[in-house]
């Protein structure tokens, strides 16, 4: 057995050089990919500056409030596609926030079995995957002709209100936000049931031992207490409605003329980009970039927000 | 809720407590507030669910009653002409979805395992995680707008402008922050043991990252790149004016392309017939395509827990 010297079981050993390089290149080379984000981000901040400058000059801020967009002319305002955005997407919001919180408690109350609410929970997650072009091809053959006769109801027994003021032909306002609600519901759905998920049980269990009902739970314990997570899903999917292109464009009309009434074709800021822009050229596309700029502005600040909620409000009780 | 109170052994009717009080009675109306609520719950559940029924079955019975071999193969027909096919539009999609992955999927796995293994909770660190959420939030069609003035107007690849290049680069920024969030949190949950023993038996930080990290994470991030490519699949707004479209097979990468979501766009806003089923049928391949990769994540995901 040969003799070991001592000393050399406590050597160490030495990294070789070539060990080093590798380890330091493979940091520097994480973190360069890890700074692609911030330089795209970068990037369609200045290029939608940069395309949208000519715009900004020669419009300054009548851009958002003047509603004639005329190619022929060269003279643009977004107003009517900023209001059909805003519009589309809160209205929207009405109808999909009690629909998807609603959907979330009845998934995560013990009302039904198990099975089901997990089926139930799997198709609104499978939703979410279908393409919006998908469900704008289904809006345009299925959903209108379907609702046109309740929307010209509507007209006829509501008519006086301006927002129901014009007859529906087709495409419009109204669809556009039905559309929207079916694509932006299992976010709201989703989000929501992950924070009634993470209300503690004892929560529960406390309403019930002093004596109140289910639902005298849910509504007075549960809700306010998973209210933060929810908001912050809402903002999320209003930041998604606000941004939505294909379904609306293939239902909304894309129609520039201001009209209040939701029966009325109308525009938003994606229809209109997805529309205008590979045909425009010149002057048009700064005024489209300007438009893209506003969008951007409006779903960052959404988006921000919800992160500053979420992160505000929503760790209470984990 | 039905309490059956056991009979008790005394003294029942000094106390003064009418057992009958502990009886579910259904006319109390805090009881019928609750039927009612729940009746309105489970209305909302229902609507929720409705419109992926609907446009599940249109799609399907509208789109599968279509498919043909033919119709997978050939080339869509003129405007006004019958017959034809999507051939060229799902190999599009194919080619789109490939470079979009190839680019989105080294970056961002990179600016995951940055995220995790390097700096968890540094300035940078933080304005890429606050980054990637900003990203994640810009409208898709931002992301057309991006690369129409960045690649497509000033016609940077070999003169080209609209290629299917463009189309998987606008894709690849919309799959970029999904990619990123998934590594970093399957990273993240890689015990921190397992990192420590590498490092302990002398593995440099390069061959723990690659040999027992990422290999650890391997089944989470899998998954959510598999729902980021089919989300990216799906995508039209990016699209249209980047790799816009083309009524012949796929020429070069550097050219325009057909890809299903376009054709389900251009040909259902057109007032043709022929073109109309078109579309229907690349809506059922599609949405059969992207719920098969929904559902394959999910498998995939099982592996994950257990």
């Amino acid at each position: 057995m040969a003799v070991v010297d001592p000393s050399d079981l406590f050597a160490l050993r030495r990294r070789p050089a070539r060990e080093k390089l590798v380890d330091q290149g493979f940091r520097q080379l994480s973190v360069l990919l890890a700074s692609i984000v911030g330089l795209v981000l970068l990037g369609i901040l200045l290029t939608v500056l940069g395309g949208a400058h000519q715009a900004m000059a020669a419009f300054g801020l009548r851009f958002i409030t003047a509603s004639d967009w005329d190619p022929i002319a060269n003279h643009y305002g977004a107003f009517t596609a900023i209001y059909g955005t805003l519009v589309t997407s809160v209205l929207a919001l009405f109808i999909a926030v009690p629909l998807g919180v609603g959907t979330a408690i009845f998934i995560t109350e013990n009302l039904i079995p198990l099975w089901i609410r997990q089926a139930l929970g799997l198709m609104v997650e499978l939703l979410a995957a279908i393409p919006s072009v998908v469900l704008g091809l289904w809006a345009i053959f299925v959903m209108e002709p379907f609702l046109r006769p309740l929307l010209e109801a509507l007209h006829q027994s509501l008519g006086w209100l301006p927002f129901f003021s014009t007859n529906p032909q087709g495409p419009g306002m109204a669809p556009a936000i039905l559309i929207l609600v079916v694509m932006i519901l299992p976010i709201i759905t989703a989000i929501s049931r992950d924070s009634l998920q993470q209300v503690p049980p004892e929560l529960r269990q406390a309403a019930y031992g002093v004596g109140t009902t289910r639902w005298g739970a849910i509504l007075r314990v549960i809700l306010p207490a998973a209210v933060s997570g929810i908001t912050g899903g809402v903002m999320l999917a209003l930041g998604r409605a606000m941004g939505e292109t294909m379904a609306v464009t293939m239902i909304i009309g894309n129609s520039n003329n201001f009209s209040l009434s939701l029966l009325a074709p109308g525009n938003t800021i994606s229809s209109m980009l997805a529309n205008q822009f590979g045909e425009a050229d010149g002057f048009q596309v700064s005024a489209l970039m300007y438009a893209a700029l506003v969008l951007m502005l409006l779903t960052l600040v959404v988006n921000v927000l919800a992160q500053w909620i979420v992160r505000r409000l929503s760790l209470k009780y984990s | 809720m039905s309490f059956s109170v056991a009979p008790a052994p005394s003294a029942e009717g000094s106390s003064g407590f009418s057992r009958a009080s502990l009886r579910f009675s259904p006319g109390l109306s805090r009881n019928r507030w609750n039927a009612l609520f729940t009746a309105v719950a489970a209305l909302f559940a229902l609507c929720a669910v409705l419109p992926l029924l609907l446009v599940l079955g249109y799609v399907l019975v509208k789109g599968g009653s279509l498919i043909s071999f033919g119709l997978l193969t050939q080339l869509p027909p003129p405007p006004g002409l019958d017959g034809g096919g999507i051939g060229n539009a799902i190999l599009g999609t194919i080619v789109v979805t490939l470079v979009a992955s190839l680019v989105a999927i080294p970056v961002g796995v990179g600016g995951g395992i940055y995220l995790s293994e390097y700096s968890r909770s540094g300035w940078f660190a933080q304005f890429v995680r606050f980054g990637t959420n900003v990203l994640a939030g810009v409208p898709s069609i931002i992301c057309g707008v991006f690369v129409y003035g960045l690649i497509v107007s000033t016609r940077l690849f070999f003169g080209q402008s609209y290629s299917a290049m463009a189309g998987g680069l606008a894709l690849a920024v919309l799959m970029l922050p999904t990619v990123i969030k998934t590594t970093d949190e399957a990273l993240k949950l890689v015990p921190q043991e397992l990192r420590w023993g590498a490092i302990g038996i002398g593995a440099s930080r390069f061959v723990t990252i690659t040999r027992i990290t990422l290999p650890a994470a391997f089944t989470p991030i899998a998954t959510g790149v598999v729902l980021g490519i089919a989300r990216a699949a799906g995508e039209t707004a990016p699209l249209i004016f980047t790799a816009l479209f083309s009524p012949f097979w796929p020429e070069s990468l550097f050219s325009p392309i057909a890809t299903m979501s376009v054709l389900i766009f251009n040909f259902a806003i057109m007032p043709y017939e022929a073109q109309n089923a078109l579309a229907w049928a690349a809506s059922f391949v599609l949405v059969v395509m992207i719920l098969a990769a929904n559902l394959f994540a999910r498998w995939l995901g099982r592996f994950a827990r257990a």
